[in-house]
């Protein structure tokens, strides 16, 4: 409610504001002040050692990974946009819109709406030099939108509605829900998951594919 | 894929693990890139500046020569670097670009030297981003007008083999290249002037009968107007046949501006004669003699001013057009508020919003007549904000229209600066003196015998020409011949000696000429008639060829007067006319090879008549002369000498 107050306030004050310069005439040189709050982060990530330490790349991948990643990103984080830019450049037959927010979401762990270097480069680490256990854990929590720790069949659907979509066609993706469903109480739990995965031989393969990506 | 996002393909890559429990089919196998080193820095070295960068920089674009193994051919073994000699500060916008993926134009940069090292670098210019686009196009077009410009100072020249209808044509296009055309022009003009004034004085009121009212000259004077009206017209008329006649495209030449002015301007006149003095339609046919006043826009032909201002408008017409809707929509606006303020009063003159359209238009554009005025406070208020508003919305489009104007005006004084004479004139020098060092060079050191140290033999003739040469040739044999001229020299050497032919110089073809006075076969200039067309090149004047028969030299030997026999026997066979038109302008300098004088260094071929290789050979394609020359129009029968212009 204060705050409230305190915007009609502050809205007040800039019309009579706005009034008085009408009046008296002067120009309109000193407005930019007021509307300029600081919209600039700037990030810096943590040194290379601790990098190194928290994941497994060299310290020549971990530059090399930093340098296109400043270079692209100058002020140190993603935003939502930027990575649906992105996005969108690498899939530009479909729609990659939704996948980019699945997969946005995914990747940021404090959910605070940007991604910094180092979210980017632990998952990184996660997917390409991880566990099978690993990777595994990192899939299901990109199904698993709202986050509560199950995979709904909406949330699934969803999923595969925008894996599908980045190929630009609308088909009507095959649900492999079913399949996971041990208990078969409507979700899916991570160590449903995980078991149903680790018993596919395809999975397991492809799992492997992307090692050696940087 | 642009430059930045190859960052970002790992990333990608690695998030397509999410797409494997859900997979349908298993994956393809990843393809593994061999001998992955490590990322390196390479230096490239452009005229002594220093760049550096990572050879993955420049491998995002495999298209461009920095980005493919083109690159390796600068590559300088001992530095270990890539040297370009080329301008350092253009290839920073060139190295930005693999780095940012945004090519942009710097704005003191000259467009076709930064055109030129986009293309040495392989660089499509069309990629600019936007923030430099705007003005990257609005440069490029400055500069195809600029080129249009020169391209069309050429259409002035007489082309020899016009017909008439196309003389014609350039009579009217262009009155200053004839005299008939001249004076055409100006008799025209006379009587449009005389029309117009015919018109004008025709309704001045001029003496009264004492019953009556005064009467217009017109109604006087009957006889007579309508006498200089016919005089007009039929002029007009004629000069409208003559143009339609002389047209290349008469339908294009029917729909243009000109034409339908010409046309608005004789038809009344026809109207007129056609209809009967029949009551009812008189009254018709009477403002059909108000497009008689359109005769004054053929004045535009003479006019360049008016021409500029009529382009002027033509190409401000969204600005017009602004103009006109927003003045609509405040007079609307206006009217409206003016009517509903004045309802009240008694005996106003606003009695509807269309009359009351009359007095926004007279009060916005400040005119102020005074034939309505508000009575009522509410209305006065509103008409002080009306004429207020009035000015602010015709001056706004106003600065726009006269920039234009002002950029059309000097590019037209630009284009007639350009059109003088004495710039043409320095130009046409200037090329010339660049294109004929090389052969007048090469002509020097053969008479000066220095090409003998290029000869295992040195022919007979050489020997009689040397000591002819050797007078004025003395200061030039001690002259040295750089690397590249000794290079150049034996290329025409080679040349000679590949098609047997020799270069001779046009002097010794203008003594012998006149020395054996044998017929003077007209010659032809095959190729260069054809070409003529094609006179847009910057050396339209310069490079006319024509074909002179092999009147021997005197200092040659019985082999030419042979051939001269020769040339006697089958020079039936050959009609050829004579095309010196040009170089009868530089007949009276004949005399020493200096280029700056004779503008036309002419260097001749004689077939040498070996009879296994007697073909006559077109003309050395020496490097200087952008134009082709002489086609092989030749049977290989005839042995005929081409002068040809290097």
């Amino acid at each position: 409610m204060s705050s409230r107050r305190r915007r009609c306030k502050r809205q007040l004050i800039k019309f009579t504001q706005h009034i008085a310069r009408l009046i008296s005439g002067t120009l309109k040189s000193d407005n930019e002040d007021e509307e300029l709050e600081s919209t600039t982060e700037r990030y810096q990530p943590e040194n290379l050692e601790q990098l190194q330490s928290q994941t497994h790349f060299s310290r020549q991948e971990l530059q090399l990974l930093y340098r296109g990643f400043k270079n692209e990103c100058p002020s140190g984080v993603v935003n939502e946009d930027t990575f649906k830019n992105i996005y969108a450049l690498f899939f530009p037959m479909g729609d990659s819109a939704k996948y980019a927010y699945f997969l946005f979401n995914a990747f940021d762990k404090d959910q605070n709406g940007s991604l910094s270097f180092e979210e980017l480069v632990c998952d990184l680490s996660v997917l390409l030099r991880g566990t099978t256990q690993e990777k595994l854990n990192w899939a299901f929590n990109l199904y698993d939108i709202d986050k509560d720790g199950h995979i709904t069949k909406e949330e699934m659907f969803d999923i595969l509605k925008s894996i599908y979509d980045l190929m630009g066609k609308s088909i009507h993706p095959r649900l492999k829900e079913e399949k996971m469903d041990i208990n078969q109480d409507g979700v899916v739990t991570i160590d449903e998951f995980i078991d149903s995965c680790q018993k596919d031989e395809n999975i397991m393969q492809s799992l492997k594919i992307f090692d050696n990506a940087v | 894929m642009a430059a930045g996002v190859a960052a970002w393909l790992p990333f990608a890559r690695a998030a397509a693990i999410g797409w494997m429990p859900v997979a349908n089919l298993p994956m393809p196998v990843a393809p593994t890139t061999k001998n992955k080193r490590q990322d390196e820095l390479i230096i490239l070295n452009v005229s002594g500046r220093r760049f550096q960068t990572w050879r993955n920089t420049l491998d995002r674009y495999p298209d461009t020569l920095l980005g493919s193994s083109e690159k390796e051919f600068f590559f300088n073994e001992e530095t270990r670097e890539y040297f370009f000699d080329r301008d350092p500060d253009l290839f920073r916008s060139i190295l930005n670009f693999y780095r940012t993926g945004k090519l942009h134009y710097p704005r003191y940069e000259c467009i076709s030297a930064y055109d030129e090292e986009m293309a040495f670098f392989g660089i499509i210019p069309e990629i600019i981003s936007d923030c430099c686009y705007e003005e990257y196009k609005d440069r490029k077009r400055e500069n195809m007008e600029r080129l249009m410009d020169d391209l069309e100072d050429n259409k002035d020249s007489k082309l020899p083999n016009m017909t008439f209808r196309e003389t014609m044509w350039r009579a009217f296009e262009n009155p200053h290249t004839s005299t008939m055309a001249l004076v055409f022009y100006y008799v025209t003009g006379f009587f449009i002037a005389i029309s117009v004034i015919t018109n004008v004085v025709e309704t001045v009121p001029c003496g009264s009968m004492p019953n009556q009212r005064d009467i217009p000259c017109g109604e006087r004077y009957t006889e007579a107007f309508f006498c200089m009206d016919t005089a007009c017209v039929m002029i007009f008329t004629v000069e409208y046949l003559m143009r339609l006649f002389a047209a290349p495209s008469r339908y294009r030449f029917m729909r243009s501006v000109m034409s339908i002015i010409d046309v608005v301007a004789i038809l009344p006149y026809y109207i007129g004669l056609v209809m009967t003095n029949n009551e009812d339609v008189s009254g018709a046919f009477v403002t059909l003699r108000v497009f008689r006043v359109f005769r004054i826009f053929k004045f535009s032909r003479h006019s360049q001013g008016l021409r500029i201002l009529g382009y002027t408008l033509k190409s401000c017409a969204s600005e017009l057009g602004f103009l006109l809707f927003s003045l609509t929509m405040a007079i609307i606006i206006f009217a409206t508020v003016m009517f509903y303020a004045e309802k009240g009063s008694s005996s106003s003159k606003f009695t509807s919003i269309p009359a009351s359209f009359w007095y926004t238009i007279v009060t916005m554009t400040t005119l102020g007549y005074g034939d309505m005025v508000p009575k009522t406070i509410a209305g006065k208020v509103f008409g002080s904000i009306c004429s207020l508003s009035g000015v602010l919305v015709i001056a706004l489009p106003v600065p726009v229209i006269v920039s234009n104007f002002s950029r059309i005006y000097h590019q037209n004084q630009r284009a007639d600066k350009r059109r003088a004479q004495k710039v043409q004139k320095a130009r046409l020098a200037r090329m010339r003196i660049s294109k004929c060092g090389s052969s007048s060079g090469f002509l020097h050191s053969k008479r000066n015998g220095l090409n003998q140290s290029l000869e295992l033999t040195i022919p007979y003739y050489k020997m009689k020409l040397s000591p002819q040469g050797s007078m004025e040739g003395d200061q030039q044999l001690k002259k040295p011949t750089s690397v590249l001229e000794s290079q150049h020299h034996h290329l025409l050497h080679c040349l000679e000696k590949t098609t047997n032919h020799e270069f001779m110089d046009d002097r010794l073809y203008e003594q012998g000429y006149l020395r054996t006075s044998l017929q003077n076969f007209p010659s032809q200039s095959p190729s260069l008639s054809s070409e003529e067309g094609i006179t847009g090149t910057c050396c339209s004047r310069r490079a006319k060829k024509n074909m002179q028969p092999l009147n021997a030299t005197h200092s040659h030997t019985h082999n030419l007067q042979e051939l001269s026999a020769l040339h006697i026997q089958c020079g039936e066979q050959q009609p050829l006319k004579t095309s010196r038109s040009s170089l009868n302008l530089m007949s009276d300098e004949s005399g020493s090879l200096n280029c700056k004088s004779s503008g036309l260094v002419t260097t001749a071929i004689i077939s040498i008549p070996t009879p296994p290789s007697n073909n006559s050979r077109a003309s050395p394609d020496a490097p200087p002369p952008p134009t082709p020359e002489a086609p092989p129009f030749l049977n290989p029968g005839s042995d005929v000498v081409k002068i040809s212009a290097l």
